[in-house]
Parts: structure tokens; C-alpha cells; sequence
């Protein structure tokens, strides 16, 4: 909890002239963001130092994997000294939080530091003294595939959001895009067919949400919990009834294999990070592009915006908001169909019941981080990406920690996010609130 | 010089509502009402808070469909099925809460709703306001975000919005309730500006005063009826009694103030608000037990602000509180109340009431685990009950049972329930915020009365009022406030426009000076 | 008090929003069933394919949809109330559905959406289960240690939601479906650990909770667990209408400004509300933890044992309209699905997922009476005299 005993500043108004505007001091909420960031930053560093005393041995970090044409060398680092230092680190940018004194770019390299101190004390405490090196292009690689279906689903909130319409139904379009691409793509074996089937069904699950949200008023927080459960019931019992007794038939759709982009691919170490993916990874990528140029390059992205903070504004000017909302939110179960594509067709092909296990709540997660922004949201579901990747790289290291708690990480990781990390964040003034004239 | 309604001889070239009908579920909000307005002309509408006058605008906007009448211009009649229609039949409005995105730029603002292509031009945009703004000499930056101007420029934008659509007829919408007074008078100017320009205005507002400055014809409202046509020069008292329906004396009778001791002291107070912007600067004085000191200022100048910091609802930078014998300062709400502090929130809705708690839950909100109200961790609902019973009869809470909703009952029954939960228990301090906002006739002179009352009790009253009538009638001491800070204590008898100078920001002598110049010139005028 | 003739009209104006409130949940779970027939009739290849033959033999495809979806149902039906057993097994599995729906309804009235119930439970259940099958207490004392200890775990695990809430302003929906994943990490870890995992067993379960914590048995599944799921509700709604935390529980709700305005103390109300719904969702951990199940012992702790019943209790509360009576109800009706839903599984190989799918229907459709008003034309009737009074354009 903050405490209110810090010297209050007084400020010194008195020799200024009259027509300027009220003088700006540290608002009450960045405070509060400063210094619940600056607490959060100190315990990880504590936690860190408690690391440095199981630490013994050299971390090594493998820069390409053993199959690689060009190898790159692998990096040993001192594994107590490293930790030791991020530790410090890590307490020097916390305690720099706390003080209040760090202006400008400050506050910002400060995190910087912070957070790349955790992520490498953490991967050398991890990596000293184990048997295999650390896979860095692996981690990479991984980082990007695991965090496509999030990348898409985040679009789908942003885009949904931007308009007025919160969307917690995220994980079940997403399952039942996924159910859709299984069932589509086995009866036809075509990678195509099963793309627009998820596509269908996400747009279908969208408009089940904006009929809800927007015709009937329905509290959308709500309406998303409810949404997940019929699509978790309405898949699961196809899957019981239908799908089950025939998988051989009915769920064993083809995967996506990598495309190596010619030459791209052959770049050592960036290579196989970027450009031997699936279809679905390259979408996800143009996919932020274009939302962001629809929204904030186009006629219709202005008034998805419009309609999101001032939706009264928005309908004196002669927009309909609950016909752009409308639009709005069908458009992002596009974006949340492909991301359910991800979890058949995009990787093992088969369906499971409630395979998509969480991801579309840390795509709203990565939406509200992201600050409902798409290249921040997307961003922010790379990070979500890189945890889970990590988490499943150093379960093969066998570290001391077991693995339940390694795959608790992004689900930590999004509370301390949600907490504090990120500061508040401002939602668009409408988001959640149905319009009724 | 005030004359019946009666049916013009029909004029083709104008704007005319005839007998315009819009009903709430049984709640008649305008009944068939009349009105017309001609190019070049600055009709004024006026009427009391709830008379009908922005429903009346709503449905000349498109934004309601009205249940009976017509709307023609020129002559030809009129369907507005969107505001997109009336905009596209030359209407514009300036609406009392703006309608701009508040994180857009002017520009965005500006395009909104008439976007040329499918993809955003913001150059030629940003070209076109700058045009505009010079042609109307409305200066504003195409490249400002909303959120960062000072609303007298926001409402520029609002303005130029409804120019950019080639608007020959403008509402403007209680447009002048946010604006210091020198905004006003730019506004004046503006109006009058466009009215040569050959627009149609209908200037919506209950302010007598700006009516006799600009209008070239009056219609009063009262209850969603035209009650009567003034012309301009119809006196402020004879305007007064059309809009309220009776004559009306906003005095209270009321003793002299006897001053007794210090009760509230506040020094050196700083505030801030969410945003982190000083919106109390520095700010010292006193309220002594058994007088009323109004703190008097155009809305959005650190009142809300310093009322909340007295309480304790947002926390105090720096500077001290002291109320009786006890350091305020750092105090949350419960403990305020605890030390005797009553308050009555500017925002009743929002701050001072729950419409879905019972009146009398309402009554005990601020004690309800106190005895007689609560013991032993339960709530005691026959004294609750109870207490509501004398409170209805006492403070004459128009509702047939307490145990009803707090939202059936209406704004001056509501706000009698605030106050009656306040006055109900021994104060040290009242702080009352716009106690009489939105708040029928009757009902006021009854809390005026009630306030009065109180400070004859010996409690310190502390008054936020941005309405000069209030603080003439109520004040023992008057407390200018002008951007977060005191421009000077003043007593209740000073004249209105040495009051209204100071408003703005002008200092006592110079402002009395002003004001004595101002009367000179009139002389020689007249 | 008050004149009699308000009071009448008050009565009367009540009673009417009550019927329409029961007309809507009725023609709800109707809407739903139908749905539902469809689904089934959809997902089963053998009579969807009859319908092949519809213009031809109309009488083959109708008459084996009919025949599937009414073999359905009345398995549904007896399964839930067809005998003294299955309404025994309709209470036993109503039990931890109140509980859970009270921890949502009670959070709802506060203003919070508790989505966590399904962590709070899972935390509720493994501290019950370890108390059970850990210490060696005397009988009676057993059990309450055993509960006290399911809702104290329940308590801190809502409490850290309410908590950061009231501290950091971290929104209660993500902190406690994030909670709900770590709860199952950690459940499916000390299933690992020495201190949970069966003796001689490497698969995540463990050992079995001995009579002495067990809620005894009344008749059947009927258990005394379905009491202290009962005395539960009363407490809420002594808690809600009747004590000084219920109203500023109530208030904070409402309107936190004015509560805040009026002294309340939102933050710590905030705290105090999360955790005791964390106690009450424990409350139905303990029940799936100690709860005897058709063989007499209860089920020991494994990664499912509460199953999704903090997702069901979301219904639950919605359903019931966040009061306790009416989620006592809603969870009677789900409770019965459920134990019916098992028979129909048997009995009419139609997979228990449909119950998931129904439960789900009836919520979307109660919450949005104005479509069940359009779909059911004798409601809409009603509808349109209802919004009379509305400013709604």
C-alpha cells in the first residue's frame, strides 16, 4: 500500500503570471502507478538476489540450433556474478521509481532495464550449470508462433473495443473458430477450406456478441462470460456426439507446414526466427499493419474511434454508432477466427475440448496492456509469447522449479501486468457502455 | 409588452415549428409548441431548468422524433430522421455539452461525419478548418487535441462544426452556462456576427440577463407550454415571472449574521485534481459558527474541488484544515463526518445519492452502523424506518412511503433528502455544493430557508454557488474564486457587475473602478 | 408505516414484476430446451440424416428426431426429479452450485464480477482435502476444521483480488481468471508433492478423506453438505439485508461515489466483499472435497474434483439475479440438470456437455428479456404496456 508521509511538493506559483494555466504536478494515479511499478520491480529484484544463492556454474546460450548451415557461437556467462547483477540492477531501477526523481525518458529506460535484467537473470539462473545450452533462436522462434493466435486475438479486442464493445468472448470464438477449421479441414483436407470455416465461425460468435451488446443491451462483460461457456458447451457436446466416435474421419485435419521466404530464411539467426513460418504467423503480422491503418488512416477507422469515446458525438454528426459498432466488432471475429485456426489447423491439427485454455483471456489481457493500440497490444502479446515459450524451453532444461509453476508464468506475468507494471491505462471513454438514444 | 401567443401571419422564408409534441412514456415534454425563427434574427428561448427547451432543439435536430406537429422551412415541410437530415436542411447546433471526441484533434473533430474519401485527408482537412476559422475569425489549431483547450475554444470548434456544414440555422444550447464572462461577451459578439451574416439563431438559455442583451425576440417555455412572447426590452422581473410562473422573490427573510467563533480555518490549501493539475491554489479563510460564507465563481474554477478536499474525498497537496479543535487535513470522509462536518455534494446523483436504496436508506447513509440505526453488526431497520417517518414530515419529502426507491422521487424531493440526512445530526460545518441545482421554485425557497436555519444554530455554513441570486440571497460573507484561487472576500451587497468583473479574475478596486466608468459612459448615453 | 393503498399498489406492482421475471425464466428455459433439440437432432448423423427424407417421409425424420430428443429429455427430467434418489442426487449436486453462485451473487452486489469462483473453489477444496486425509481429529471436530479450512483458503485466494483492486485499481474480471489458472497450476503441483499425492501412486491424486471429515449422509446422495449450502444462503441474505456490512456491500455497488462521499471505506468493502465470496466458492470446494459421493466416500482431491463449478455458479448467480433466494433456486434447477444430465449420458447416449449448452442459453436469453418478449409473442404483449413507463425512444 502507498503511503501518504512523502514530503508534499508546494508549488511555487507565486512569481508566475496569472494567464497561464493551471501549473501540472504528478497526477494521484501516475503516482500511484509509479510507485506500485517501483514496489513490483524491488520484490522481483529481492526475489532475483534469492535466485543468486541457488546459482552455481556458467549459463550457456545456443544462438542457432544444432541443424543450422551457419553456426553461430554459443555465449557462456558466469551464472552467480550475471544474476547478481540483474539483481542489482533491478533494485537500482526500482528504487529509482520509488524516489520519484527519475524524469523524461528516464522512467522509461529504467523499466527498460528492469525488465531485460529479469528476463536475463532469470534465463542464466535457469542455464548455469545445466547440461544443454540455452536455445535462444528456439526461444525466439517460438516466442513469434506461440504469440500469433494472441497477436490475432488482441486485433479481435482491439478493434471490438475501439468501437464500444468489450469482447471477454475472445476464448470462445476462438474455440469455436478452432472446432470449425478441425471439422472443416478434416472432411476436406484443405488448409483453405478449414481458414475461412474459423473465419466463419468467428464472425459468427462476433455476431452473436453484437447482438446481444448492441441490440439488446446486454452487460457485455457478462454477455463475453456467458458467450464462452455456450461455445465451450456448443463444441464440447459436437465433439462428444459427433466428432469423438468418428476422429478418424472428422478430426484429423492437415497442418500448416513453415514457408522459408527465399533468401530471408537463409539469414543466420534471424532467419529461422522470422521467415520459416506458417501462413498463419506472416497474416498475423501483415494483420497488425492493416488494422492499424484502418484505424487511424481511414474514414471507417474514424468513426469506429468516434463512436468508442463519444458515441452521442458520434450520432449528432449523422453516424450510426450501433451500425459502425456492428461493423466493428464483425470485422474483429475476423481476426479472432484466425487466431482459433491457430490451435487445429495452424499447429497440431486436432481438436481437444477447451484446447484454447486461456489464450483468448491473455489476448484482453494483451489488449488492455496494449492500450487498446494495435502495434502496443500486439506487442504486448509477443511478450506473452516469449513467457510461454520460455516457460515450455526451460521445462526441457530441467530446472529446480517445477513445471506447473514455469506455466503459471504468463498468467503471473498478466496479473503483475494488470497490477501496476504498465501504469493505468486509459480505455476508450465508451467501452462497454451500449447506446441507447 | 408581453403579448399572447397568437398565430403569425404565415412568413415562407424561415424555420417553423408548429405545434411540436414530444411525450416520455406519460411525461408531456413539449406540448404543442410553436415557434419560428428568420434569417438574420436572434430568437431567444427561454425557460427554467426541465421546461422542455432542449427536447424542443432534440426533435428540430432529428435526434427525437416528435409525437405530433411539423417542422418546415421555407415553407416546405420537413422530416428529420437523423441529425444527418436536419443537418442536410441547413440546422446546426451547439450543444450544451459539446459533442467533440475529446482525444481527436480539431480537425478530426471537425471532419467527423462528412469525411470526403474513404481514406482520412487530414491536410486538406486541417486546410479547410483554417479556412473556416478565418472566415468567421473563430482562431482555433487544427492540430490541438480537444482535451487540451480551454472550453471557451472547444465551444469555437463546436461553433465552426456547424458553420463547416453551411448551416443556415444555428441552436445554440445553454451555451454560455460554462464560460467565464469575458467568454461570454465573445460569444455575444459571435452571435451577433453570424446573425448579420443573415443565420437564423435560436439562443436556448435561462439566464435573463444575456436574453436582454441579444435578442431580437423572446418565446418563453414553462412546463413543455409556450407561455408568451417578450420583446427585448421587457424587464428582467416581468421575463422572471413568465419563466417561473408566478412572482417570484428569491430573498430569504433572514437576521443578521451573528458571527461566533472560528469553527472551520483553512490555510495555505493546494489541491489537485486527478490529472495532476493545481485546482486550489493557496488557498486561506475562515467560517465562523452561525454565518454563511458563499464561495462564488464561474463553474470549473477549484470550488468542486475545495469541497471535496474539505471532506475528504480527494486528497489535500498541502496546507491545513481545521474544524473546531481537530487537523482535517489528512481526514477521509467517515472521519469528517465524524468531527461534525455535513455535505451536500455538488453532483447529488453521482456523490449524495443511491437511486436503488429505499429514502430511507438514503436518510442513514452516512450513519447507518450507528446506533439507534445499527448494533451488535445489524442493521436496526424499524429506527432506520422510523427516522425516515420524521424526517418525510419534517423536511416535507413529497413521497407516499420511504420505503419506495430514492429514484422515484424528483430533483427537489431528492435533494430534500440530502439535506435532511445532513441537518438531521449535530453539525460543526455544513458544506453544501449548488444545493438548489435543478431544483423547482418551490422547493428552494424551503432550502434556503432550511440552510438559514442551520447557521442560526450556531453551525459554520460554507455555500458553493455559481448562481449570483443564491449568493446575494444567502451570504453573509461572499468568497470569489477565479482559477484555483481567492480574488477577494466580499460582502453580500456588492453590486452584481463589480461581483461578475471579479469573476473573471479582476480585483476588487479595480473592478469597482470599472464598473463606476461603465456606469459614467451609460449616463452619458442615456 | 404507511397508507395501505401505496402499500397495496406496491404489493401488486411487485408481484407483477415478479411474474413477468418467472414468465421470462420459464419461456427462457424453453427457448433453451429447443435449441438444444436442435443441436441434438444437428450433431446426430443417423437422424439428421433421415431428414434427407423429409419431403418423402416426413414421418421417419420427425419421428426420429422426436424419438431422440424426447429419450433425451425424459431421461433429463427423471434423472433430476424422477425419484426420491435422483432428487438426492439433484441436491448433491445443487450444493456446491449455491455456494459458488452465492460467492458470484454476493460479489455482483458489490459491484465485482467474480469470475474466480472456480479458483476460490479449487483453493477451498484442496485446504479441505488436506485437512481431511492430513490430520488425525475426533469426528465432529474433523469436519468443521476441515470446512473452516476450505474457507479460509477460499477467503485469501478471493481476498489477493480484492486486495489488488482496492490497491493498485487492477480489474477484478482479468486478476481472477488469471488467479483461476494459477489455482489449477498449483492444485495439479501438490498433487505432485508428498504432502498430497496417495502413497504408492504416480498419477496426481490423493489419499482418500476418512468418514470422520466427511459431510455424513442423509439419505442417498443427500448429505448434510446441502444444509450448510442452505444455512449459506441464509447468511448471505441476513448478511445483505439485515447487517451494516450488507449495506455498505450494497451501496458501494450501487453508487461508489456516493458511498465513498457518505464515509464508506470502498476499498476495504472491496477487500472484505472478495473474500467472503472466496469463502463461500471455497465453501463449494469443500463440498466436492468432502461430500460423499454415490459409493458413501467422498472423491478424492484430483486436477477435476471440483469440475467448472465456478464457471456454472456464473449462471447460477445470473440466473437467481444475484439474490440469495433466487440462486438457491437457480442452482436447484442446475443442480438437477446436472444429475440429469449423467442419466441422460446413460441412459440416451446424448453427451452431459448439452447440460453446458443449455445452462448457457437459458442465462443469454434471461438476460435479454426483450428478444425472449419477441420470440414469445404472449410476452411481448406485456412488454410493450411494461415499457409504457420507460423514456425509452
Amino acid at each position: 500500500m502507498s503511503t501518504a508521509t512523502e514530503e508534499p511538493h508546494v508549488p511555487s506559483l507565486t512569481d508566475a503570471p496569472e494567464e497561464l494555466h493551471f501549473e501540472v504536478l504528478e497526477s494521484r494515479d501516475a503516482r500511484r502507478a509509479r510507485l506500485s511499478s517501483g514496489v513490483l520491480i524491488v520484490v522481483v529484484g529481492l526475489l532475483l538476489g534469492v535466485l543468486f544463492f541457488s546459482t552455481s556454474g556458467v549459463a550457456r546460450f545456443a544462438l542457432s540450433d544444432a541443424f543450422a548451415e551457419v553456426q553461430l557461437p554459443t555465449i557462456e556467462l558466469p551464472g552467480a556474478p550475471v544474476v547478481a547483477i540483474c539483481a542489482v540492477l533491478c533494485l537500482l531501477a526500482g528504487a529509482g521509481f520509488i524516489s520519484g526523481r527519475l524524469r523524461n525518458r528516464m522512467p522509461m529506460v529504467a523499466g527498460l532495464v528492469a525488465g531485460i535484467a529479469v528476463v536475463l537473470g532469470f534465463l542464466t539462473w535457469a542455464a548455469a550449470g545445466r547440461d544443454l545450452p540455452f536455445p535462444v533462436a528456439n526461444q525466439l522462434a517460438g516466442t513469434v508462433f506461440t504469440a500469433t493466435p494472441l497477436i490475432f486475438g488482441a486485433l479481435c479486442g482491439v478493434v471490438g473495443e475501439r468501437s464500444g464493445v468489450v469482447n471477454v468472448a475472445i476464448e470462445g470464438q476462438f474455440l469455436t473458430a478452432a472446432f470449425a477449421a478441425a471439422l472443416t479441414g478434416s472432411i476436406t483436407k484443405s488448409i483453405w477450406a478449414a481458414l475461412i470455416a474459423a473465419v466463419f465461425a468467428g464472425v459468427l460468435m462476433a455476431a452473436l456478441l453484437a447482438l446481444f451488446a448492441i441490440k439488446y443491451l446486454v452487460d457485455q462483460v457478462v454477455l463475453g462470460v456467458v458467450i464462452n461457456l455456450l461455445a465451450s458447451g456448443i463444441t464440447g457436446f459436437l465433439f462428444d456426439q459427433l466428432v469423438q466416435p468418428n476422429s478418424r474421419a472428422l478430426n484429423s485435419a492437415p497442418t500448416m507446414d513453415p514457408i522459408s521466404i527465399p533468401f530471408l530464411a537463409d539469414l543466420p539467426f534471424v532467419g529461422p526466427v522470422l521467415f520459416q513460418q506458417t501462413i498463419l504467423v506472416y497474416l498475423a503480422i501483415v494483420a497488425v499493419v492493416v488494422v492499424w491503418w484502418l484505424l487511424y488512416r481511414t474514414r471507417w477507422g474514424l468513426r469506429v474511434r468516434a463512436v468508442g469515446e463519444h458515441p452521442k458525438a458520434a450520432d449528432t454528426v449523422g453516424i450510426s454508432v450501433k451500425r459502425v459498432r456492428w461493423q466493428a466488432v464483425l470485422v474483429a471475429g475476423i481476426f479472432s477466427g484466425l487466431g482459433g485456426a491457430f490451435f487445429t489447423v495452424g499447429s497440431v491439427g486436432v481438436f481437444s475440448k477447451d484446447l484454447t485454455v486461456g489464450n483468448g483471456f491473455i489476448a484482453l489481457a494483451a489488449v488492455i496492456m496494449g492500450r487498446w493500440h494495435p502495434v502496443l497490444a500486439a506487442s504486448m502479446a509477443l511478450f506473452f509469447g516469449f513467457v510461454v515459450q520460455m516457460a515450455s524451453q526451460l521445462q526441457t532444461l530441467n530446472t529446480p522449479v517445477p513445471s506447473q509453476f514455469l506455466l503459471m508464468l504468463p498468467y503471473l506475468a498478466t496479473i503483475i501486468a494488470v497490477a501496476g507494471l504498465i501504469g493505468r491505462t486509459r480505455a476508450p471513454a465508451a467501452d462497454g457502455v451500449a447506446y441507447t438514444k | 409588452m408581453i403579448r399572447p401567443v397568437a398565430n403569425e401571419a404565415q412568413r415562407s422564408v424561415g424555420l417553423d415549428l408548429r405545434s411540436i409534441t414530444k411525450r416520455f412514456g406519460s411525461f408531456v415534454a413539449n406540448d404543442a409548441v410553436d415557434l419560428t425563427v428568420r434569417p438574420g434574427e436572434i430568437h431567444c428561448l427561454l425557460g427554467e431548468n426541465g421546461a422542455g427547451k432542449s427536447t424542443l432543439m432534440n426533435v428540430l435536430y432529428g435526434l427525437y422524433q416528435p409525437d405530433g406537429g411539423e417542422i418546415l422551412i421555407d415553407g416546405v415541410p420537413r422530416r428529420f430522421a437523423d441529425p444527418k437530415a436536419a443537418m442536410a436542411a441547413g440546422i446546426g447546433m451547439v450543444h450544451q455539452h459539446f459533442m467533440l471526441v475529446e482525444v481527436f484533434s480539431v480537425a478530426e473533430n471537425m471532419i467527423l461525419g462528412r469525411e470526403p474519401g474513404l481514406v482520412v485527408d487530414m491536410k486538406a482537412a486541417k486546410a479547410t478548418v483554417r479556412q473556416l476559422s478565418q472566415r468567421y475569425n473563430l482562431p482555433v489549431d487544427p492540430d490541438a487535441l480537444i482535451e487540451d483547450l480551454p472550453v471557451g475554444v472547444q465551444q469555437r470548434v463546436e461553433i465552426l462544426k456547424a458553420l463547416a456544414n453551411d448551416a443556415q440555422y444555428l441552436i445554440f444550447d445553454e451555451p454560455t452556462a460554462v464560460l467565464t464572462p469575458q467568454e461570454i461577451d465573445e460569444l455575444m459578439v459571435v452571435m451577433q456576427k453570424l446573425r448579420d451574416e443573415g443565420k437564423g439563431i435560436v439562443f436556448i438559455t435561462h439566464k435573463l440577463r444575456e436574453v436582454r442583451a441579444i435578442a431580437d425576440r423572446i418565446t418563453v417555455l414553462r412546463r413543455g407550454k409556450i407561455v408568451g412572447q417578450a420583446e427585448p426590452g421587457t424587464s428582467e422581473t416581468e421575463l422572471a415571472q413568465l419563466m417561473v410562473g408566478r412572482a417570484v422573490d428569491l430573498s430569504v427573510a433572514k437576521q443578521p449574521a451573528e458571527p461566533g467563533a472560528v469553527r472551520l480555518a483553512v490555510d495555505g490549501l493546494t489541491v489537485t485534481n486527478s490529472a495532476g493539475a493545481v485546482v486550489v491554489d493557496d488557498i486561506s479563510f475562515d467560517v465562523a459558527g452561525g454565518e454563511i460564507l458563499c464561495i462564488a465563481g464561474v463553474q470549473g474554477n477549484g470550488q468542486s474541488e475545495l469541497a471535496d478536499a474539505l471532506i475528504g474525498n480527494i486528497p489535500v497537496l498541502s496546507g491545513r484544515i481545521r474544524l473546531d479543535d481537530r487537523d482535517l487535513a489528512d481526514a477521509s470522509p467517515r472521519q469528517s463526518i465524524a468531527a461534525g462536518m455535513g455535505f451536500v455534494p455538488e453532483d447529488r446523483q453521482h456523490d449524495g445519492f443511491i437511486g436503488t436504496f429505499t429514502i430511507a436508506e438514503n436518510l442513514v447513509l452516512n450513519r447507518f452502523d450507528t446506533a439507534p440505526f445499527a448494533g451488535g453488526g445489524s442493521l436496526n431497520l424499524k429506527a432506520i424506518n422510523d427516522n425516515a417517518v420524521t424526517l418525510r414530515d419534517e423536511f416535507d419529502i413529497r413521497t407516499p412511503d420511504v420505503q419506495n426507491l430514492g429514484s422515484s422521487l424528483s430533483g427537489g424531493n431528492a435533494q430534500k433528502v440530502v439535506l435532511a440526512r445532513e441537518l438531521s445530526r449535530e453539525l460543526a460545518l455544513l458544506v453544501a455544493s449548488q444545493p438548489t441545482r435543478g431544483v423547482d421554485v418551490g422547493a428552494i425557497e424551503f432550502l434556503h430557508k432550511r440552510i438559514v436555519d442551520e447557521r442560526d444554530k450556531g453551525t459554520a455554513v460554507l455555500l458553493v454557488s455559481t448562481e449570483l441570486e443564491e449568493v446575494e440571497a444567502l451570504a453573509d460573507r461572499v468568497l470569489v474564486m477565479y482559477r484555483g484561487k481567492i480574488v477577494g472576500i466580499v460582502g453580500p451587497d456588492t453590486p452584481r457587475d463589480v461581483m461578475g468583473m471579479m469573476m473573471a479574475g479582476v480585483g476588487y478596486d479595480e473592478a469597482v473602478q470599472v464598473a463606476a466608468g461603465d456606469a459614467a459612459d451609460a449616463g452619458k448615453d442615456a | 408505516m404507511s397508507e395501505s393503498t401505496t402499500w397495496g399498489d406496491r404489493v401488486r406492482g411487485e408481484v407483477r414484476m415478479r411474474w413477468r421475471d418467472w414468465a421470462i425464466t420459464l419461456a427462457a428455459f424453453v427457448l433453451a430446451l429447443l435449441v438444444g433439440a436442435i443441436l441434438m437432432i444437428v450433431a446426430d448423423p443417423q437422424v439428421a440424416g433421415n431428414f434427407n427424407y423429409l419431403l418423402t417421409a416426413p414421418g421417419l425424420a420427425l419421428g426420429s428426431a422426436w424419438t431422440k430428443v424426447s429419450t433425451a429429455y425424459s431421461a433429463l427430467l427423471m434423472g433430476a426429479v424422477g425419484s426420491p434418489q435422483a432428487l438426492a442426487a439433484t441436491s448433491a449436486a445443487a450444493a456446491p452450485l449455491i455456494c459458488a453462485g452465492l460467492a458470484v451473487g454476493l460479489a455482483f452486489r458489490a459491484g465485482l464480477f467474480n469470475i474466480g469462483a472456480q479458483g476460490q473453489a479449487i483453493l477451498g477444496s484442496m485446504a479441505a482435502a488436506w485437512v481431511g486425509f492430513s490430520l488425525p481429529l475426533p469426528p465432529v471436530i474433523h469436519l468443521i476444521v476441515a470446512v473452516l479450512a476450505g474457507l479460509v483458503a477460499g477467503a485469501i485466494w478471493g481476498g489477493i483480488v480484492g486486495w489488488l483492486k482496492a490497491t493498485t485499481g487492477a480489474h477484478e474480471v482479468i486478476v481472477t481468471i488469471m488467479m483461476n489458472y494459477i489455482a489449477s497450476g498449483l492444485l495439479a503441483w501438490v498433487l505432485t508433492t508428498a504432502a498430497f499425492q496417495r502413497p504408492g501412486r504416480d498419477d496426481p491424486i490423493s489419499p482418500e478423506v476418512p468418514s470422520s471429515a466427511a459431510f455424513p449422509q442423509l439419505y442417498e446422495q443427500l448429505h448434510l453438505g446441502f444444509f450448510v449450502a442452505l444455512l449459506a444462503a441464509v447468511v448471505v441474505w441476513w448478511v445483505l439485508d439485515r447487517s451494516v456490512i450488507g449495506f455498505s456491500i450494497r451501496a458501494v455497488g450501487a453508487n461508489p461515489h456516493a458511498a465513498g462521499t457518505a464515509g464508506m471505506n470502498v476499498g476495504r468493502t472491496t477487500i472484505i466483499t472478495m473474500a467472503m465470496a472466496g469463502a463461500l466458492a471455497g465453501l463449494a470446494g469443500v463440498q466436492a472435497a468432502l461430500g460423499p459421493s454415490v459409493n458413501g466416500v467422498p472423491v478424492p482431491l484430483t486436477e477435476g474434483l471440483v469440475g467448472t463449478v465456478g464457471f456454472d455458479a456464473i449462471t447460477v448467480a445470473l440466473l437467481g439475479r444475484s439474490k440469495p433466494v433466487g440462486i438457491v433456486l437457480a442452482g436447484l434447477l442446475f443442480g438437477g440438470l446436472s444429475a440429469g444430465g449423467l442419466a441422460m449420458q446413460s441412459v440416451a447416449q446424448t453427451p452431459l456437455t448439452l447440460t453446458l449448452v443449455l445452462q448457457a442459453l437459458v442465462v443469454l436469453f434471461v438476460a435479454a428479456p426483450q428478444l425472449v418478449a419477441t420470440l414469445v409473442p404472449f410476452l411481448s404483449a406485456r412488454k410493450a404496456r411494461a415499457s409504457l413507463t420507460g423514456a425509452d425512444a
